[in-house]
């Protein structure tokens, strides 16, 4: 209990990844659904530095880079797509989005 | 046991702020309390020894990508409460049995992963940022310099996508004005 292993670190990866897996079934709104997205990726991020510490390797922590300079980007993107959305449309409902018209 | 005590408080704080995340319905909770939780998170990255990688997540996901939503939501109707959806009964099962998975993966792997031995073993006497150093700019070029160009592309996209024409407003406008604009600079 005391002792801090592995496990304890994977274990607090699935919760933050089931709550954000849970985020993104709920939520209609999709800047709050990117929000969700965020939590999944920092879940992967705690569990890459937690298996790199426990087995003295390096690799883990630079995919968490990657996995950081990806979020970064998709965020850029992301919001760039949103915002066009929002001020054709005027809102950023997901239920509204699913007819594909330009 | 300071160990312990830092990994059981913050991963408190982290599923606390995180939950409140995915609950609240209105956004600028959600985006406060997200912002918390990362700088939670760069804690157990700074407990389990990856120094650079905990400056890392405060710099980029605190700094970047939260301000970068904070001017996001300014365009948005954010003062009105968010409508949840209704769930979708197959998905709502599929990632359900996903995260069941997951679970059951996660205690599973350290029984038959034994035997794991390090690709890139950690440098003695060297600092973590030195050592991070010294594997990404050997082994991990390429994927660096990707990585780099994969972030110009997305800046400019973002400048395109929501920075183009600001003075046209080329958004508001509808598709017939905007097929005249574009035969208008054909012509011209």
């Amino acid at each position: 209990m005391i002792e801090i292993g592995l496990t304890h670190y994977l274990v607090l990866s699935t919760i933050l990844f089931a709550i954000g897996l849970f985020g993104v079934m709920r939520r209609k709104n999709l800047l709050l659904l990117f929000f969700a997205t965020e939590i999944l990726l920092n879940s992967v991020n705690i569990a890459f530095a937690a298996i790199s510490h426990y087995y003295g390797d390096l690799t883990g922590q630079l995919f968490a880079f990657f996995v950081i300079a990806i979020a970064a980007s998709e965020v850029a993107v992301g919001l760039g797509l949103l915002i066009v959305w929002h001020k054709r449309h005027g809102n950023i409902n997901l239920d509204k989005m699913s007819t594909m018209r330009g | 046991m300071f160990e312990a005590i830092a990994f059981y408080l913050f991963a408190f704080l982290t599923i606390a702020m995180f939950y409140i995340t995915v609950t609240t319905s209105q956004a600028l909770y959600a985006i406060t309390a997200l912002a918390a939780g990362m700088i939670f998170i760069s804690a157990f990255f700074f407990i389990l020894g990856a120094d650079f990688l905990g400056a890392i997540q405060i710099v980029v996901y605190s700094g970047a990508v939260m301000a970068l939503y904070a001017f996001g939501m300014m365009f948005f109707d954010t003062t009105r409460d968010v409508k949840e959806k209704q769930g979708n009964k197959a998905i709502i099962l599929g990632l359900s049995i996903l995260a069941a998975i997951l679970i059951v993966v996660i205690f599973a792997v350290p029984m038959v992963s034994n035997n794991i031995t390090a690709l890139y073993p950690m440098v003695a006497g060297a600092g973590n940022t030195q050592e991070i150093g010294m594997v990404l700019f050997t082994k991990y070029l390429v994927p660096f310099e990707v990585a780099a160009v994969m972030l110009l592309v997305a800046m400019i996209s973002g400048i395109v996508l929501a920075g183009k024409k600001m003075d046209l407003s080329l958004t508001l406008m509808s598709d017939e004005e905007i097929e005249a604009e574009k035969n208008e600079k054909v012509r011209s």
